[in-house]
């Protein structure tokens, strides 16, 4: 795009010839082409950026009172929540905004899945996006231990034993990233340095990537069409249009129907019985006494219950490993011809049905005690689960599927 | 299917249009200035910085004159001296010598802007910080100090830039410090106690 | 799809139904008395049962119990208790109206005593719950068998004695055999208590109020604050509908 601001009077031609700022403005807002037909699926990524800047500006002030520390952390949290003004907000606005988050990116990642966003020519797009999950989960993990309260320690000691299933050098790494015999300060400093510095710094890094790798390709769209195919005469695709002012207004609303159901659980629900702050965790750290039940936050119980249903701790690392890494190799498992849900057959939408109602079910036998027909249902669930990759070369290449229409169908 | 996806302009109420852009931004900011508020008052002392400010208690029934007591409000160092009628009284013949005579300049609750710069003659309580930058003062009450010279009326000399005050607090000229030396808000509960950081203490004991 | 948002804000709120609070009464009851089923049913808005509480817990439990993270004057000012009240009746020895309520039981006297320090109440009914403190103080029975001659059925072989007996009374635990397990029946009081149980019912809910405020003294102020920013988030949506359809009318 040609810098004609570059020749602009005054203070703004000054600074558009030392900084791109309208070409940067035309090509990625009020010049840049999105599909007409975006639907409510489509307010998640936006939704997500909103709460990440939001995760952002709380955690710098509270890092401004939390104390870093085994024998202050718990305290210095009871102090946020008691004595900083309004540091009970600081506080429920980033404990909500974590579980907030996994929602969103969840909703975000099934809209990838249902339209085939995630097929060419997006598929680094989808990888840079998993890569953004991962780093999301560590940083939540992390997260959850500062508080230093009874589960953020047993969640600690849990999940980084899993390390320890790692053959010959598992319990040698188990030791080095704790720095200690057991979950101990010094673990919980260098969580504090990475939750609060490397990590955030990582997720803008890869948040940026996701972006710039969007705009190279253009967004995907309900009905998998590719716009930028039909362009009238000044290259403008047909069904596109501008990003600014369409989609500014349309996800502004987006964020405004967000924080207010986001405010309703802040200021009326903030534990949201027990799913966003345990009870546990109001109890400091004690390494002489497991909570009972004990389970991470529910955004990590699918994969607990899957780590959960085998009855060997190698295999049932393994599993874990496979269940959340087999995302990243959609974009090579579908062999369909076609991209969105709508154009699929009842294959497809069997194997995907039975993957998100064992997904559901695993997050929710996750949270349960370890038992009886728990394991038994969770058994069960990771079936489809594993099915719906590792069979998918073969029932996408079945699939009826419906013919894709030339334009697209509808308007947001 | 149209080729232009979009209305052409002629076509569209720019009046509504411009009236619900204005009122959305206009709520919308009015949120976003009400949102910055917690984060504004979070950097406020806290309940504990509050508590450990809270004002102090100083039983002065011992008090000589000529003699001072130091104690610490709110992380600044207080200077509680006792003082003897005759100093107070000759206090007006520093004026000519005065850098701020009125304390105009000066920090001082309304009660301490006068010539004696305290409630009361016999209690003087000040904020033992020069003025010029940052040091304690030391004291030096007698008159005709042997350092100061003969016609040293008594007061505070500075030890890091030579500043000197008076038996009120008040800076001399030829100081490098530029205002008097500040008073606290304090009060007395009785006789015997004084509230430093509290400018109306509760009598004790009334009815 | 927006349907599927529904069924989660749907499967959200289930819990929440189950945090509603009924009041019980207690008593000697013909059929097994559910004691699992109480429920503490105290309002935080009702500041004179929040004042009795707090009073209720400086005469009683601050022996052994401290609650490290509330300041004397903070409760006062919260509860809206008068500052001659607050350094007379309330505050321990020692302390003054700015300090944290601390326990004067030493560490080691405790352990020695009781086998373990009583642990600290400041965030009690936010670790248990509300339900299981309320049903705790109401479960003491007598226990000969055991060391403080006491136990309770919501913390079986709990280390503190029944040091509300003299208001409640000493009562006998009746089981009966159900399938071979030993269950409990109902409370058979031996000797009375100075309180009458609907009395007594009435200190225990009280107390438990003033714990529920003592885990959280902001959670009026927060729920207060969250009407009006609810009502205008829900405002600005409104608003933004609005601006949204508006140019999207431009949209074919």
């Amino acid at each position: 795009m040609a810098n004609e601001a570059a020749y602009k009077p005054g203070f703004w031609g000054w600074l558009n010839r030392r900084l791109p700022v309208e070409v940067f403005w035309r090509s990625q807002l009020s010049e840049y082409y999105a599909p007409k037909n975006f639907n409510f699926w489509y307010f998640f990524g936006s939704l997500a950026m909103l709460v990440l800047v939001m995760q952002l500006v709380t955690g710098i002030f509270l890092a401004m009172f939390y104390k870093v520390g085994e024998n202050t952390a718990f305290d210095s949290v009871e102090f946020i929540m008691r004595e900083v003004d309004f540091g009970w907000l600081l506080r429920y606005l980033h404990s909500t905004g974590a579980s907030a988050f996994f929602l969103v990116i969840y909703l975000h990642m099934f809209r990838g899945i249902m339209y085939g966003s995630y097929k060419s020519p997006r598929e680094l797009l989808w990888l840079f996006g998993m890569i953004i999950y991962l780093a999301l989960m560590a940083e939540a993990f992390m997260g959850y231990v500062l508080p230093w309260g009874n589960m953020s320690f047993w969640a600690a000691t849990v999940i980084i034993n899993i390390f320890g299933a790692i053959p010959v050098i598992g319990p040698g790494l188990v030791e080095w990233i704790r720095g200690d015999y057991g979950i101990a300060d010094a673990t919980l400093n260098r969580f504090f340095s990475l939750h609060v510095v490397a990590l955030p710094l990582l997720l803008l890094l890869l948040v940026a990537l996701h972006l710039v790798a969007l705009h190279e390709v253009g967004s995907n769209n309900p009905d998998g069409v590719e716009i930028k195919e039909k362009k009238n005469a000044q290259g403008i695709p047909l069904d596109g249009i501008p990003f600014h002012p369409y989609y500014t207004v349309k996800d502004i609303f987006g964020v405004a129907a967000f924080l207010a159901l986001f405010a309703i659980v802040v200021f009326f629900i903030p534990t949201f019985a027990d799913l966003f702050l345990e009870k546990a965790n109001f109890e400091p750290a004690n390494p002489l006494s497991t909570p009972d039940p004990i389970s991470p936050s529910w955004y990590f119980t699918p994969y607990y219950a899957i780590l959960r249903s085998f009855p060997s701790k190698g295999a049932g690392a393994v599993a874990m490993l496979i269940a959340v890494s087999a995302f990243f190799f959609l974009p090579w498992l579908d062999r369909s011809p076609v991209k969105s849900i709508r154009y699929r057959g009842w294959i497809y939408k069997t194997f995907l049905a039975l993957f998100v109602v064992s997904f559901l079910g695993l997050m929710y036998l996750g949270l349960q005690p370890a038992q009886g027909t728990y394991v038994v249902l969770s058994r069960i669930c990771c079936v489809p689960y594993f099915l719906f990759f590792i069979l998918m070369p073969f029932y996408t290449r079945w699939d009826p599927v419906k013919p894709v229409p030339e334009r697209v169908t509808a308007h947001g | 299917m149209t080729d232009v996806p979009l209305t052409a302009a002629p076509d569209v109420d720019e009046g509504r249009r411009k009236f619900l852009t204005v009122a959305a931004s206009g709520v919308a900011a009015f949120g976003a200035v009400v949102t910055v508020i917690p984060f504004v008052e979070s950097w406020e002392p806290s309940e504990r910085a509050r508590a450990l400010g809270a004002p102090v208690l100083l039983d002065i029934s011992k008090l000589e004159p000529g003699q001072m007591i130091t104690t610490v409000w709110r992380k600044q160092v207080i200077y509680v001296v006792g003082r003897a009628q005759p100093l107070v009284d000759k206090l007006t013949k520093n004026d000519g010598d005065l850098k701020d005579k009125d304390s105009r300049d000066s920090i001082q609750p309304g009660y301490a802007q006068n010539e004696m710069r305290s409630r009361r003659a016999d209690v003087l309580v000040l904020i033992g910080i020069c003025t010029h930058l940052g040091c304690l003062p030391k004291s030096f009450f007698d008159p005709g100090d042997p350092v100061l010279g003969a016609s040293w009326p008594g007061g505070f000399r500075c030890p890091c830039h030579g500043s000197r005050f008076d038996l009120a607090g008040r800076v001399f000229n030829g100081s490098p410090a530029p205002t008097n030396l500040s008073v606290p808000p304090y009060s007395f509960q009785d006789q015997h106690t004084l509230v430093i950081g509290l400018d109306g203490a509760p009598a004790k004991g009334a009815a | 799809m927006v349907k599927l948002a529904i069924v989660l804000m749907a499967l959200g709120s289930l819990p929440l139904a189950a945090l509603a609070a009924e009041p019980e009464a207690a008593g000697e009851a013909a059929t097994p008395v559910k004691w699992e089923e109480w429920h503490a049913g105290n309002s935080i808005e009702d500041t004179s049962s929040l004042q009795r509480g707090a009073r209720n817990f400086m005469n009683y439990c601050n022996g052994c119990h401290a609650l490290k993270y509330v300041r004397y004057q903070r409760m006062a000012d919260d509860l809206k208790i008068p500052t001659d009240v607050l350094s007379r009746d309330l505050v321990a020895p020692g302390s003054n109206a700015l300090s944290y309520i601390t326990t004067s039981l030493p560490d080691a006297d405790a352990v020695n005593w009781f086998g373990k320090v009583p642990p600290d109440l400041s965030l009690i009914t936010r670790s248990k719950g509300t339900d299981y403190v309320y049903r705790f103080l109401k479960t003491f029975y007598a226990d000969p068998a055991s060391a403080t001659g006491s136990n309770n059925l919501a913390y079986p072989g709990a280390a503190m004695p029944a040091v509300l007996s003299d208001l409640s009374g000493v009562n006998d635990a009746v089981f009966r055999q159900d399938g071979g397990q030993k269950v409990f029946d109902h409370f058979a009081n031996t000797v009375p208590g100075t309180l009458t149980p609907a009395q007594y019912d009435d200190f225990v809910r009280d107390t438990v109020n003033f714990l529920d405020y003592v885990g959280e003294p902001t959670q009026i102020e927060r729920r207060t604050i969250g009407i009006w920013v609810v009502l205008f988030l829900v405002l600005l949506t409104w608003l933004t509908w609005l601006l949204k359809n508006e140019y999207w009318k431009d949209v074919h």
